[in-house]
């Protein structure tokens, strides 16, 4: 099964990188949810938590201050300020 | 001991005094180079991130934002020149001064009006002692900038860019870390966003982007974090290249201690020996003297 590449990044360090099944966030739109074959995307996010399903079951949360989403071709990039695991 | 030679072993303490100095601080910079180059590696994911969606929409929308098209007829600029607090850095500060006086020179040239922007009390008093104007300045976090301290000086920029009458160009200047002997002061336009898509080699076909909620918003969003992550790593390779800098002043600096302690003990040497050889002498003829005196008298 395809999986997505995943970078949550913050402007001082990589905060969690991996392969994931599913990725969502809440963009100034509303809550949306990213599984591979997603159509390129940017998104600007809203304060709140992105949760990663990682391709292991588990699933993680980030809390984030705000911040960008982008999507190419199965690789999605987070990216926010003060992200906290 | 004579004169001469206390002169020496005088300076001699001095100079060791100062090497012992030089040589601390040049293992201080040694050891911060590295912990600073890693922060510039651990900010580049987020910065080239940045720069990949902020290209994308560029690419992608026929939006016309101020942050992205160049005004039609430029009246103002910002250079924001980046230096250190502290010297014992060689040239450092002063060869990213001269980057910016020809930015500065370049940009008048062309009839713009600057704002000159400054990080580094080194920066802000040259421009002090020679009555320039400063826009802003920003002191006390050269050799370790954090995030926070990126966003200020960014906020300032953007407000700047964005306000009545502002500035039309955002230039910014610092020293680039290309390796632990080569650090270069370069400059760069931040905004409007030079379009470097048609110099630069296609990088594949761009794919079609979807944007959340709308180009506008996305920009809007966008771009003043491209202003911070391009200062703040700017920032950070600025305080690397200050912490190699000062790294390799110190250690001439040790080195000249080394080379001046050795001289200075061939001098006292050959003082005291030629202090030696004056005394025997004198006790020599002293004892001729004698010697001849007594004969005389016999």
């Amino acid at each position: 099964m395809a999986t997505l590449t995943v970078e949550v990044v913050s402007p001082e360090k990589r905060v969690w990188s991996g392969e994931a099944t599913m990725v969502s966030a809440c963009t100034l739109d509303g809550d949306i949810g990213i599984m591979p074959g997603h159509i390129s995307l940017l998104g600007v996010l809203v304060p709140g938590i992105i949760t990663v399903k990682t391709s292991d079951g588990n699933t993680s949360d980030f809390n984030m201050a705000g911040g960008f989403i982008s999507v190419n071709k199965d690789r999605v990039s987070v990216l926010g300020e003060e992200i906290v695991k | 001991m004579g004169a001469q030679l206390r002169i020496y072993r005088r300076r001699m303490r001095s100079v060791k005094a100062t090497k012992k100095i030089t040589r601390a601080m040049e293992l201080i910079s040694a050891s911060r180079i590295v912990k600073a180059q890693q922060r510039v590696a651990a900010s580049s994911p987020y910065a080239n991130e940045l720069t990949n969606a902020v290209s994308a929409v560029a690419t992608f929308s026929n939006t016309v934002h101020p942050l992205t098209s160049p005004a039609h007829n430029p009246k103002r600029a910002a250079v924001l020149v980046i230096t250190a607090d502290r010297g014992m850095a060689g040239a450092y500060s002063n060869a990213a001064i001269k980057e910016g006086d020809a930015v500065v020179a370049n940009l008048r040239g062309r009839g713009l009006e600057v704002d000159a922007y400054l990080i580094g009390r080194k920066a802000v008093n040259f421009y002090r002692f020679r009555n320039r104007a400063i826009a802003g300045s920003w002191t006390g976090f050269s050799d370790n900038p954090t995030f926070e301290n990126a966003k200020e000086v960014s906020s300032a920029l953007i407000e700047n860019f964005l306000g009545e009458s502002g500035a039309d160009e955002l230039h910014i200047v610092f020293t680039q870390f290309k390796s632990m002997i080569t650090q270069e002061p370069l400059s760069d336009q931040l905004l409007p966003l030079a379009d470097k898509s048609e110099s630069a080699e296609p990088r594949g076909i761009m794919p079609m982007y979807e944007f959340e909620s709308s180009a506008e918003g996305v920009l809007d969003a966008l771009l003043p974090r491209y202003v911070e992550a391009r200062v703040f790593n700017a920032l950070l390779q600025s305080a690397a290249s200050e912490h190699a800098a000062r790294r390799r002043a110190m250690k001439s600096a040790t080195d000249n201690a080394d080379e001046l302690i050795k001289s200075l003990t061939r001098l006292a040497n050959a003082a005291r020996q030629a202090e030696i050889t004056q005394e025997i002498s004198e006790i020599v003829g002293g004892a001729d003297a004698l010697a001849s005196a007594s004969a005389g008298s016999e």
